[in-house]
């Protein structure tokens, strides 16, 4: 049974998740945040202190808010899941855990998943909270079911989820962990139509935003603001955000390895 | 792969030939040849940095760019399943600091063995708990413990379920000599009693006389092997101590005589100096 040159084994048969592992991996991931109950409140009140703010800051234009207001719902989700778990992941890996963990019979499918459906929990909360507050208190106008405001914002949370994952492959440190949310996120918000309809942009930068998964986030949004049933183009943005999502959860899998240097 | 386990006990745990490992642009273990007995202790001694880490990642099947041949409990190293058969204790401890230490035993009982009704995984997690003589800390959370204790949880996680082959990355340090002879009382009573196989690292040389057998590395190779006795017999030494020294002096004369002590070899040495210090800071 020996084998020569090289004595790495071939690859572990491609193994589907294991839901008992991936339900354990979630708990743990809400155990540790139960133990850190401001970082809880942190992420949950944050975005309801900034639509309030937002709402008595275009206090004379309610259209304004209207647009903006939708769009945030989309965009605080994301930011806050990319990074609570670039945070998370990049000390599963400092810490040995995750070392410890590939060296135990843990599929790196039931610890992505784990951590997804963890911050996924998270971000309905998030979520429904924020959108709660602006349709029922803060006046957003919303022509279609605010239930699907939740939907695409629970989609942006775990394209946030899936971003933070592969980004902490990237960082050896917090610090460096902390300046990814400027590289990767910021320049989505500045071109994902916040700001100025894509279509006003620079040929170039509305072509570069067509390929920025935010964009579809915030054009979703602006859909249900704006059409009281679902469209085509909301179905479209929908499954963009979630392909994208998809996609770099399956680079982050790629990027935690069983054996390192 | 049925039959990997049903091969005979009389075969070593470990058997490595030609193992060697490269990180970065540096060969760290070259060419070795060693066996590991099975249900025995056995001790791999030798200095920082000479390579005793990499050799248990390669064992453990962790570490990248190893080639040669290095069968763990019958199969390749680093095979699926060997995942539930190996226990392993890196040198820092490798625990959730934000957990509780329960906390931390149950979800690694529930990673390795989901299958298993939660009342055994109980009481698995409570006989862990007191083997390392943590009950009483059970609901503290890891985090707030000290260095000591925090290396016995990474240690409990590694008892769960029953590994057939312990690997320990230093499992000793910075304990005090009390918990250091109850965790070693520990070992041989694994050993003893499960029939478990242990490879223990150190560079505490008193603890080589715990060991059934011994492993003593330097630079990247094996210096020597055996039984502690064997050891001292062969280098008329009293101790395993003495015995490693007089080994390390002999083998460093021999590198002198064959290198010649010229310019290139110094910046050989100077450069594997350099190196052993970036890896201990890493």
């Amino acid at each position: 049974m020996s084998t020569t040159h090289p004595a790495t084994t071939p690859p572990a048969p491609a193994r589907a998740l294991n839901a008992s592992r991936t339900a354990a991996t979630a708990a743990r991931v809400l155990r540790q945040l139960g133990h850190d109950p401001r970082t809880i409140a942190l992420m949950l009140l944050v975005p309801c202190v900034m639509l309030l703010l937002l709402r008595y800051v275009f206090d004379g234009s309610p259209r304004t808010f209207d647009s903006i207001g939708a769009s945030l719902l989309g965009i605080f989700p994301l930011i806050t899941m990319f990074l609570v778990t670039s945070i998370a992941t990049l000390r599963e890996r400092t810490s040995g855990t995750l070392e410890r963990l590939l060296a135990m019979p843990l599929g790196k499918g039931d610890l992505i998943a784990g951590y997804a459906l963890a911050f996924g929990a998270l971000a309905v909360v998030q979520s429904a909270l924020a959108t709660g507050l602006t349709v029922l208190f803060l006046g957003l106008d919303v022509a279609g079911s605010p239930w699907l405001l939740l939907l695409v914002a629970l989609l942006d949370a775990l394209l946030g989820t899936a971003l933070g994952l592969f980004v902490s492959a990237f960082a050896a440190s917090e610090f460096q962990a902390v300046q990814f949310m400027p590289a990767v996120i910021f320049p989505q918000l500045l071109l994902c139509g916040l700001f100025t309809p894509r279509a006003a942009m620079h040929p170039v930068l509305e072509a570069v935003s067509d390929v920025l998964p935010m964009s579809y986030a915030v054009d979703g949004m602006n859909e249900v603001l704006r059409h009281t049933d679902m469209t085509t183009a909301f179905v479209r943005d929908v499954l963009i955000v979630a392909g994208s999502a998809l996609l770099v959860l399956g680079l982050g899998a790629a990027t935690l390895r069983r054996r390192t240097e | 792969m049925v039959n990997y386990s049903s091969r005979s006990s009389e075969d070593p745990a470990v058997h490595a030939r030609d193992l060697t490992v490269v990180r970065g642009r540096r060969t760290v273990l070259h060419r070795l040849r060693f066996t590991v007995p099975r249900g025995r202790i056995t001790g791999l001694l030798g200095p920082s940095g000479c390579g005793k880490s990499t050799l248990m990642r390669a064992v453990v099947g962790t570490q990248a760019k190893v080639t040669g041949t290095l069968d763990v409990l019958g199969a390749p190293a680093g095979h699926p399943l060997l995942r539930t058969r190996i226990g392993y204790v890196t040198q820092a401890p490798s625990v959730y600091d934000d957990l509780t230490v329960r906390q931390n035993l149950d979800y690694f009982a529930a990673v390795l063995d989901p299958g298993r009704a939660a009342a055994d995984r109980r009481d698995d997690v409570e006989r862990v708990l007191a083997d390392v003589d943590l009950t009483s800390h059970a609901g503290a959370l890891a985090g707030a413990l000290s260095g000591g204790q925090r290396s016995r949880v990474s240690l409990a996680v590694a008892l769960l379920g029953t590994p057939e082959l312990l690997v320990l990355d230093e499992p000793t340090v910075g304990l005090d000599p009390v918990l250091r002879r109850d965790l070693w009382a520990l070992f041989h009573d694994i050993a003893a009693s499960r029939g478990a196989t242990l490879l223990v690292s150190s560079h505490v040389m008193d603890e080589a006389e715990r060991c059934h057998s011994l492993l003593l590395m330097r630079a990247g190779e094996i210096l020597a092997d055996g039984t502690p006795d064997a050891l001292r017999a062969r280098t008329g030494s009293d101790t395993v101590e003495a015995a490693f020294l007089h080994l390390v002096d002999e083998a460093a004369a021999a590198d002198r005589t064959n290198a010649g002590g010229t310019e290139e070899s110094r910046t050989e040495e100077s450069r594997a100096n350099a190196d052993r210090t970036k890896e201990s800071t890493r």
